[in-house]
């Protein structure tokens, strides 16, 4: 086995120096009743070749594959990927080296993480963002936690139902063995967030609004921001399309406290939803309830600029039982690859990016208005939105499905009242062509 | 060997600035397409201001990263003897096989009939996980081993809330990973600490002193973190179970006994698994890893959903019943960590794997031994993946664990984990892996031999080091004394 360097000499002068006669005697100290009983039942062992042929069959089981288009966001988004990110990213001083705690060999992933940290904080417009969590919706979750710590004796939080289903299933499930209870608060008919039942929920330590939201729609997060805070509650913003920030004013500019978010836009493939890249900062004054790790600016013996790891007290390394989370591990490589793309992009390409992503999802908007479509919610989006077809949409899917082109998503399994309605994205990845020919398909 | 003959040397070391003190505005480093639509103007009062990044051109990108690779340490760059977090080889193949274009662009959110192949892995990486750890029910959804630990103890508490049972403690050993814990505390258990015996395994009497009816269970971690097998690990479960807890196995450790234990024959009910260590990720300075969770049967109906299953013609996503925890992750998981797993153990195999598991021993064992008159033994006893040091003879020379772990930068090694675990004094905690071969071992043997004299004959080496990184020792009390996190 190519992976085991031992040759059967180096094993017996090794167990000799042990003192053992057979590798299975270096187990002496397992039980007979903890053993394995016969061998573990596995496929046999393949060689490269035949691996290489077996994940062919797995890629041609694939229905809808690289070549398809997919009009499909809802949290997880075609863009192009520049070729640069991939060479870099792959070097394997990034790929193979461990998390960072011993600063004086780490100082390529530690600088890297401090900047995406910077970058990550200007585009949010906050104070200070994390070295990463899990995903976006992880980052909600402990986004909640986090405001739950901070409001010290309240127990309430609330969550916009605009807010991505898998997310709030996923801080329903944080919470639900705890003594907090998340309450859910309703869409108004123009797609944004209704926060007129505010006033009546006491105890309430945080409300979570995402924008654009899960129908695409941008909300008006000042005006959210300032009613939420009225109510003595934090202001929590949450992301599934950072790009979005290249054109629209900025969660920190709209009085956020947290802002929570998916990062796997910039620079990650879909790759079925994971690795993903969970973004996550705050203001200042919150820093030490903050969960995950951080990077801070230093200098060594000789005053030189240097980078660690720091404010570990808050981790679980230290004080166990009274860290912050339990998160170790988090997405390391990820924070790089977008810290690449954003550094790719740069501010003049993010915004130009963001207008394109803009104006492809307004074309299209206005050819299914053009077939006697109904855009769903008025307010304005990003680059995706809700529309309804005066017919069942499903035979002129299918067709297009035919064609290599995956049009929209049926809201019906996510919110049954919005049954037969489609979400649709169009990224820069969509062509006038491809945008047409949906459209083409729609009986007027 | 003299100090001047030790491996490693300095590489080339460029210096390079933050990315925001260069470029030039109007630089770009990555094409965007040329708008074929009209553009469209969105109301100004949602407009934002623009962001203020640096604009760079692609050889400035490029440069500058590579750049900072060359002052990073991987694997690929040798040893890495990290205890209690498993740095082995990662293969190659595995990068290829999660980059296969068909697999890696597909959607989370296509119908199952769309992307029957992404299904095929997630199902059948499910039933192998299974059939290496005897526990039938898995969900491959948490994103790392500490979430899955999270997710073993959500499982717990919707047990107990279907038996109607308040329970609100939880047995942690001395010897458990540091994020057992906090895993706990985020479900609203108090966790009960309990020290290991004095040969650093739980002895049997120390949980019948304190399991209850308000204990919901015990999370064990097998080998522990002192690399030793918790020999009473059965009793314990009868005890747990007799009382109407469940033991949680903290599985992290299971590169050691693939094929030599089986996980619900010790009497475990659900138990995680680090995928990134045991069937091979690159950590890429921090994650992406993978944690997931197999129960027994008893359990599986708790399981986040969704989980794929095998139907007649294919594979589908099963959503489970009312009794599912939930989700923890948006959507899969990490599957490109999945897909890396699912290929190390296709080109393992059962034979192979539980070879990993003996030469990971082996090698840990080795090490123990030749070094054991170097420095003190934590235990002696017979060791598994990992063996620990303590620092009581470095101590006699005012030279702490840290000074020796930063000389061995010097010499070209990455430093062991050292001061954990928290039980024993100034800890040096040594995991060598399966992968790394005696030459490179009787190395490394030699490297902390020589520093061990040099702390007597020469100790301001030691202190003085790292001389030879890219940098001298960083100041970590200044950066948590005034923390700087965001670059101007």
């Amino acid at each position: 086995m190519r992976y085991l360097p031992h040759t059967d000499d180096e094993i017996q002068e090794m167990l000799a120096v042990v003192g053992r006669k057979s590798l299975d005697e270096l187990f002496c100290s397992v039980p007979d009743a903890c053993r394995f009983v016969g061998d573990m039942d596995l496929p046999p062992s393949m060689d490269e070749w035949q691996l290489t042929d077996h994940v062919g069959q797995l890629a041609a089981a694939m229905q809808v594959n690289h070549t398809y288009k997919v009009l499909i966001g809802a949290g997880s988004y075609h863009h192009h990927i520049p070729e640069t990110i991939r060479t870099i990213m792959s070097r394997s001083e990034f790929l193979t080296a461990y998390t960072p705690y011993q600063p004086e060999m780490a100082q390529g992933t530690l600088q890297g993480i401090f900047e995406y940290q910077t970058l990550t904080s200007r585009l949010l417009g906050m104070d200070v963002t994390n070295a990463s969590i899990y995903d976006g919706a992880s980052a909600l979750a402990e986004g909640l936690l986090m405001g739950l710590r901070i409001a010290k004796k309240k127990v309430r939080v609330a969550v916009s139902a605009a807010v991505h289903p898998h997310y709030r299933e996923v801080a329903r499930a944080y919470l639900s063995p705890t003594c907090y209870e998340m309450v859910e608060l309703p869409v108004g008919p123009d797609g944004r967030t209704d926060l007129s039942g505010l006033a009546g929920l006491g105890e309430l330590a945080a409300v979570a609004i995402q924008s654009p939201n899960f129908f695409g729609v941008v909300e008006d997060l000042t005006g959210l921001g300032k009613t939420i805070h009225a109510a003595g509650a934090l202001f929590i913003t949450a992301f599934t399309e950072p790009l979005a920030y290249g054109l629209l004013k900025n969660p920190g500019d709209c009085g956020a406290d947290i802002v929570c978010g998916e990062g796997q836009s910039f620079g990650l493939s879909r790759s079925f939803g994971g690795a993903a890249l969970g973004m996550f900062a705050c203001r200042d004054e919150f820093v030490r309830n903050m969960p995950g790790r951080l990077v801070g600016k230093t200098q060594d013996l000789d005053g030189k600029r240097g980078f660690v790891l720091t404010l570990s007290t808050r981790e679980q390394h230290i004080r166990r039982e009274k860290a912050t989370s339990n998160i170790c591990s988090n997405q390391g490589i990820c924070t790089l690859i977008a810290a690449m793309y954003m550094a790719s992009l740069g501010g003049s390409g993010l915004s130009e990016l963001a207008r394109l992503n803009y104006s492809k999802a307004e074309y299209l908007k206005a050819q299914f208005r053009a077939k006697g479509a109904k855009i769903v919610f008025d307010s304005p989006t990003f680059n995706e939105f809700v529309v309804e077809f005066q017919e069942d949409f499903r035979p002129a899917y299918h067709r297009l499905l035919a064609k290599k082109i995956v049009a929209g998503l049926d809201l019906g399994r996510y919110y049954p009242e919005h049954a037969g309605r489609y979400l649709f994205c169009a990224t820069e990845t969509a062509s006038k062509e491809v945008l047409d020919a949906v459209a083409g398909e729609v009986r007027s | 060997m003299s100090a001047t003959q030790v491996p490693g040397a300095s590489g080339i070391i460029q210096n390079e600035a933050l990315l925001w003190e260069k470029g030039k505005k109007g630089r770009r480093g990555m094409c965007v397409p040329a708008s074929d639509v009209p553009e469209a103007t969105l109301p100004a009062e949602l407009q934002g201001q623009g962001i203020d990044f640096p604009d760079l051109s692609e050889v400035d990108v490029v440069r500058h990263y590579t750049r900072l690779s060359q002052w990073n340490y991987g694997v690929d760059t040798g040893m890495y003897p990290l205890g209690s977090c498993t740095m082995k080889y990662n293969p190659k193949i595995n990068e290829k096989v999660a980059a296969t274009p068909e697999l890696a662009a597909a959607h989370p959110m296509l119908a199952d009939e769309l992307v029957q192949g992404n299904l095929r892995v997630m199902y059948e990486l499910q039933e192998s996980l299974a059939a290496i750890t005897g526990l039938p029910g898995v969900t491959v959804q948490p994103a790392a081993g500490a979430h899955g630990e999270l997710t073993g103890m959500l499982i717990f508490a919707a047990y107990h809330k279907s038996r109607n049972s308040l329970r609100n403690k939880i047995l942690i050993p001395d010897t458990a990973h540091g994020t057992n814990p906090a895993s706990a505390a985020l479900c609203g258990y108090k966790p009960v600490p309990i020290k290991s015996g004095p040969n650093g395994i739980i002895d049997v009497q120390s949980i019948a002193a304190v399991m209850d009816e308000e204990t919901a269970g015990i999370m064990i971690t097998n080998p522990n973190t002192l690399g030793l097998f918790e020999t009473n690990i059965r009793e314990i479960a009868e005890l747990v179970h007799a009382k109407g807890g469940l033991v949680y196995g903290d599985g992290a450790n299971m590169n050691a006994v693939m094929g030599i234990i089986n996980a619900r024959s010790c009497g475990v009910d659900v138990l995680h698994l680090n995928l990134h260590k045991t069937f091979s990720t690159p950590h890429g300075g921090g994650g992406p890893g993978a944690g997931p969770v197999c129960v027994t049967e008893e359990l599986t109906k708790y399981l986040p959903a969704p989980r794929a299953t095998k139907v007649a013609n294919g594979y589908l996503l099963d959503y489970g019943g009312s009794e599912s925890i939930g989700r923890v992750h948006a959507f899969h998981g990490n599957f490109s960590v999945l897909l890396r797993a699912y290929s190390y153990i296709r080109t393992m195999g059962a034979r192979n794997l539980k070879k990993a598991s003996q030469l990971a021993v082996l090698n840990a064992a080795y090490i123990k031994e030749k070094l054991k008159d170097t420095l003190p033994l934590a235990y002696n006893r017979p060791c598994m993946h990992e063996c620990v040091f303590s620092d009581a003879w470095l101590q006699e020379d005012k030279i702490s664990t840290l000074d020796l772990a930063k000389r061995l930068i010097d010499c070209g090694y990455h430093p062991p984990t050292i001061y954990f675990p928290l039980v024993v004094h100034g800890a040096i905690m040594i995991e060598p892996t399966e992968t790394e071969c005696k030459a490179d071992i009787d190395q490394f043997i030699e490297v902390v031999q020589m520093i061990v004299r040099e702390a007597k004959e020469n100790p301001e080496l030691l202190r003085q080091a790292p001389q030879r990184a890219k940098m001298r020792r960083l100041d970590e009390t200044l950066a948590a004394r005034h923390p700087c996190l965001c670059g101007s």
